[in-house]
C-alpha cells in the first residue's frame, strides 16, 4: 500500500465498514443451504472419502480461478454486473444482463425455501412437535389414513406444509399460512437489504457466524448419539472404484461451481464496494477454502445424526420382531434382547421353521437403513426432523436447526439481492433524489408478489423446476463467457496488469494458465456433459399422490409439454441475452456506420477510472 | 413388579369392578372372573361368569364394552398404559391432542412479524431523519456562503475597510472600556 495518504474517493459509492465485513459477506453468500444438504449427500453416494479427490481438483482448477476473476473484475471496475460488463465492452453487456436475470430467478424461489424453513421454525415451539404425531381421523378410532400409511413426518411436510397436489398441472389453492410466512421472509430480506451493504454489512455478522456456532453444537451433540460412529464411518469410507464413473467428476465440478455462487453477479457487486487497492487474490483463496471446509465440517454432524437415525430405525425393527416372536412363543419378557437376537432367531428357525415363516418377520439390516440417502429438502424436512424427534429436548434442537438453516439461506439471499439491486441502482431506474430504501422496497414487493405462485399446491414442483433449470445451465454458460470475455476480449495482459496494480505483486503463473486454458475448457466440458445427461431421458418428476398404488412411494411422472417449454425458457432466457445484446450493439454500430471498435484502446480501466 | 397370585387377584377385582360399573349389577364377584392359560409372558385368557344365570359366561361384547369404559382405571391400577397392558380385540379410542384456541405457531409468527415491522419502521424513520439533517446542513452551508458573498458584493469589501481606510476615532480610542470588565 502507498506511503502517502490516499485521497478519499469522492464518488459517493458506499463502501464496506471494514475488510472483515466484505470477506464475511462473500463467505455468507457462498456458504448456503447446499453446503449442508447437498455436499454430504454427494459424498455418501459417490464413495465417501474418495469424492474429496475430484472435489478438490475441481476447486483448484475451476472454483478458485473463477472466484478470483469475479472478485478482481468487480474490484477493478467498481460497478455491478451489468455496468462492469458494459464497461469492458458493450458487446459483452449481455453477460451482465444474463447474470442479473439469473439472480432474479434464483431470488424468487430461494426465498420460498426459506419460507418453509420459517414455517417449521414457528412450529417448533409446541409440545409435542407437530410432525411427531399423526392426527386422528374423523371418528377418532384411528389415525388419519394418509399419515398412517406414510409417516407422521412425511404427512406434516406434504400435507400440512405444502398441501401438495398429485400433479404439477393441478395448481391447487393458495396456502394462506405459506403466504404469511412468505411475507415475513420478504420483510426480513427488506429489513436487512434496505440500504444496500450498509445494512447487510451489519446483518451479516449474525447470519454468517451463527450457523457455525449451531453446527458446532450439533457436532458435539451428534457425536454423543448412539450410532453416530456408524454414520461417520459409512460417510468417510473411501471407495476408490467410484472414481471411474464420469458422473462423479461431473457432480464434483457442478457442486463446486454452484456452491461458490459464481456467475450470479453478486460477488462482482460485493467486490465493487472495495477500495481498488485490495488483495483480491488472497480474498478469493480464503473464501473458496472456507466454503469447502464448511461443507466438510457440516457433513460431520449431518452424518452423525443420520447414523443415529439409521441405528434407531434398526433397533425399532429388531424390537418389533422380538415382540412378535415373544408373543408367538409365549416366552417371558426380556428373554430375547437385541444382542442375542441372531442366536435366538437361528435357534428358533431350526426348531420351528414354519412358525417363524408364518410370522413374516422383516429382515433388519443396518446397512439398508444407512443406504437410504436423501438430499435437498428431503434431508432437512423429513429425515432430519425425524431424527430430532428421537433426541431428548427435541424442541430446542428443532429451533436451533431451523434458525441455522434460515441464517445460511438468508446470507445467500443477501448476495442474490445485491446482484439484483446494485445494477439497478447504477442503471438509475429510480431518480437519484429518491432514497435507496424505495428501490429495495420495490424489488422486495415485486418479488413477493411473483413468488406467491410458489405458495400454490403445486408450488414445490415449480421450485424444483426453477432449481434444476434456472439455477444450473445458465450459470455455466455465463461463467464461460465471463472467462472468455476477460481473457480474450479485455485481453489477459491488461487484466494481469490491473490485478498487479490492485494486489501489489506480480500475477502468479497459475492464474495465467487456469484463466487462459484450463477453466474455459473445464467449463465447456462440464456444460456439454451436463446437457447431455439431462437430455438422455425426458424430464420427469416424482409426485406425492395418496391415491397411487405404490403409496407411500412417490409416483414418477413426466412433465407435460407446456411445462417442458417453460423449463427450456428458464434455461435459455439468461443464456440468450449474451448473443442478443451483442447483436443489438452490432446493429447499432452498423447504423452509425462508424468503425466497430471491438477492442477498446489500451487504457486500463482500473487505474483509469479512479472513481 | 413381579406377576404373582396377588396381582392376579387384583386383576380379577378390577374386571369385577368394571362389570359392576358397566351393568350396574352389584352381583358380580371376584369368583366370577376366571383366568386360564396363564403363561410366563404374562398373558392369559379370562372369562366372566354370571352367577345369576346358571354359570354361563357373560357375552364377550359386554365384557369388551365394560373394559373399554374403565380402561383408564384398570391401567392405573397396574401402573401400566394402553401400550403395555394389551387387551386383544379391544382397540383403545385415542384421545385427541390438546388443541389451544389459537394455534401456537400463529402466536410465534405474530411475535416475529412485530419485531420485523418494528425494525423496518425504525430504519426507515432513521433514514428519513438522516436525509433531513443532511438537507438542512447543506442548505445552512449554502446560506452561509451566500452571506459571505453578500458582504463582499456590497461594493466595498469589508476587509478592505478594516485594513486600509480606517480612521480611529480619538474619542473612543482613549476609552479603555473597549474591554468589558470582569
Amino acid at each position: 500500500l502507498s506511503a502517502t495518504p490516499e485521497t478519499p474517493k469522492e464518488d459517493g459509492r458506499p463502501k464496506w465498514d471494514n475488510k472483515f465485513q466484505y470477506i464475511l459477506s462473500c463467505i455468507g453468500f457462498a456458504v448456503g443451504l447446499g453446503n449442508v444438504w447437498r455436499f454430504p449427500y454427494l459424498c455418501q453416494i459417490h464413495g465417501g472419502g474418495a469424492f474429496l479427490i475430484p472435489y478438490f481438483i475441481a476447486l483448484l482448477f475451476e472454483g478458485i480461478p473463477l472466484l478470483h476473476l469475479e472478485l478482481a473484475l468487480g474490484q477493478c471496475l467498481r460497478k455491478g454486473s451489468i455496468g462492469a460488463w458494459n464497461t469492458i465492452s458493450p458487446y459483452l453487456g449481455g453477460v451482465g444482463v444474463g447474470s442479473w436475470m439469473v439472480s432474479v430467478l434464483v431470488s424468487l424461489y430461494y426465498n420460498t425455501v426459506l419460507t418453509w424453513v420459517m414455517w417449521y421454525f414457528i412450529n417448533s415451539f409446541q409440545e409435542p412437535l407437530p410432525w411427531s404425531v399423526c392426527p386422528l381421523n374423523e371418528n377418532r378410532t384411528g389415525f388419519n389414513e394418509e399419515c398412517y400409511e406414510s409417516t407422521a413426518v412425511n404427512y406434516f411436510w406434504y400435507r400440512k406444509t405444502l398441501n401438495i397436489t398429485p400433479d404439477i398441472a393441478e395448481s391447487g389453492t393458495f396456502q394462506w399460512w405459506l403466504i404469511l410466512c412468505l411475507a415475513a421472509c420478504w420483510a426480513i430480506v427488506y429489513l436487512c437489504t434496505i440500504r444496500g451493504i450498509e445494512t447487510t454489512g451489519k446483518a451479516i455478522y449474525v447470519t454468517a457466524i451463527f450457523p457455525y456456532l449451531v453446527l458446532t453444537i450439533f457436532l458435539i451433540q451428534g457425536l454423543t448419539l448412539p450410532g453416530a460412529t456408524e454414520g461417520l464411518i459409512y460417510l468417510f469410507t473411501p471407495n476408490l472404484n467410484t472414481l471411474k464413473n464420469p458422473r462423479v467428476w461431473l457432480d464434483a465440478a457442478t457442486q463446486i461451481f454452484f456452491s461458490l455462487s459464481l456467475a450470479f453477479g453478486g460477488l462482482i457487486a460485493f467486490a465493487s464496494y472495495n477500495p481498488t487497492k485490495n488483495d483480491c487474490e488472497k480474498d478469493a483463496v480464503t473464501v473458496a477454502i472456507v466454503n469447502s471446509m464448511t461443507s466438510l465440517y457440516a457433513s460431520i454432524p449431518v452424518f452423525s445424526v443420520l447414523g443415529f437415525k439409521a441405528t434407531t430405525a434398526y433397533w425399532d425393527c429388531l424390537d418389533r420382531n422380538i415382540i412378535n416372536i415373544i408373543n408367538e412363543f409365549d416366552l417371558p419378557e426380556e428373554s430375547i434382547m437385541r444382542q442375542n437376537y441372531t442366536t435366538w432367531i437361528s435357534f428358533l428357525n431350526s426348531s420351528y421353521p414354519e412358525k417363524i415363516a408364518g410370522l413374516k418377520l422383516k429382515s433388519c439390516d443396518l446397512q439398508e437403513f444407512l443406504d437410504q440417502s436423501v438430499s435437498g429438502t428431503g434431508l432437512a424436512f423429513i429425515v432430519f426432523t425425524q431424527a430430532i424427534i428421537l433426541m431428548p429436548g427435541s424442541q430446542a434442537w428443532a429451533i436451533l436447526f431451523f434458525i441455522m438453516l434460515f441464517s445460511l439461506g438468508l446470507s445467500s439471499m443477501f448476495g442474490n439481492i445485491e446482484g439484483v439491486f446494485t445494477p439497478l441502482l447504477e442503471l438509475q431506474i429510480i431518480p437519484k433524489s429518491a432514497p435507496k430504501e424505495l428501490l429495495s422496497g420495490i424489488i422486495c414487493l415485486i418479488s413477493f408478489l411473483i413468488a406467491l405462485c410458489f405458495t400454490l399446491g403445486s408450488g414445490s414442483y415449480w421450485i424444483d423446476i426453477f432449481d434444476r433449470y434456472a439455477g444450473s445451465v445458465p450459470l455455466l454458460v455465463i461463467a464461460f463467457f465471463e472467462v472468455i470475455g476477460v481473457v480474450y476480449i479485455y485481453k489477459i495482459k491488461r487484466f494481469s496488469k490491473d490485478v498487479e496494480w490492485m494486489t501489489g505483486r506480480k500475477l502468479n503463473l497459475f492464474w495465467q494458465i487456469t484463466w487462459r486454458f484450463i477453466s474455459p475448457l473445464l467449463l465447456l466440458i462440464v456444460f456439454m456433459a451436463f446437457v447431455t445427461l439431462q437430455m438422455q431421458k425426458p424430464p420427469s418428476y416424482t409426485a406425492w399422490n395418496p391415491k397411487y398404488e405404490g403409496f407411500p412411494m412417490k409416483e414418477e411422472k413426466v412433465y407435460p409439454p407446456w411445462v417442458q417449454a417453460i423449463c427450456v425458457l428458464l434455461a435459455a432466457l439468461p443464456c440468450v441475452c449474451v448473443p442478443l445484446v451483442a447483436l443489438f450493439h452490432l446493429v447499432k454500430q452498423k447504423h452509425r456506420s462508424k468503425e466497430p471498435s471491438l477492442v477498446p484502446p489500451e487504457v486500463s480501466f482500473c487505474q483509469g477510472t479512479n472513481s | 413388579y413381579a406377576w404373582d397370585a396377588n396381582e392376579e387377584y387384583l386383576f380379577k377385582a378390577m374386571v369385577a369392578f368394571a362389570m359392576r360399573r358397566y351393568s350396574s349389577k352389584s352381583a358380580t364377584q371376584i369368583s366370577n372372573v376366571l383366568l386360564c392359560n396363564v403363561t410366563d409372558r404374562v398373558s392369559f385368557w379370562f372369562v366372566v361368569t354370571d352367577s345369576s344365570k346358571n354359570v354361563t359366561t357373560v357375552p364377550g361384547s359386554e365384557v369388551e364394552a365394560a373394559i373399554r369404559m374403565n380402561r383408564n382405571r384398570i391401567n392405573n391400577a397396574f401402573l401400566l398404559s394402553d401400550k403395555t397392558l394389551q387387551f386383544l380385540k379391544i382397540t383403545s379410542t385415542l384421545s385427541p391432542p390438546v388443541e389451544p384456541s389459537t394455534p401456537v405457531w400463529l402466536i410465534v409468527f405474530g411475535v416475529v412479524l412485530c419485531l420485523i415491522v418494528a425494525g423496518i419502521v425504525f430504519l426507515i424513520v432513521s433514514g428519513i431523519q438522516k436525509h433531513r439533517k443532511k438537507n438542512k446542513e447543506s442548505t445552512e452551508r449554502e446560506n452561509l456562503e451566500e452571506k459571505v458573498e453578500v458582504t463582499l458584493e456590497n461594493g466595498i469589501p469589508c476587509e478592505a475597510l478594516d485594513l486600509k481606510a480606517g480612521h480611529i476615532n480619538g474619542v473612543f480610542a482613549a476609552d479603555d472600556d473597549r474591554f468589558t470588565s470582569l
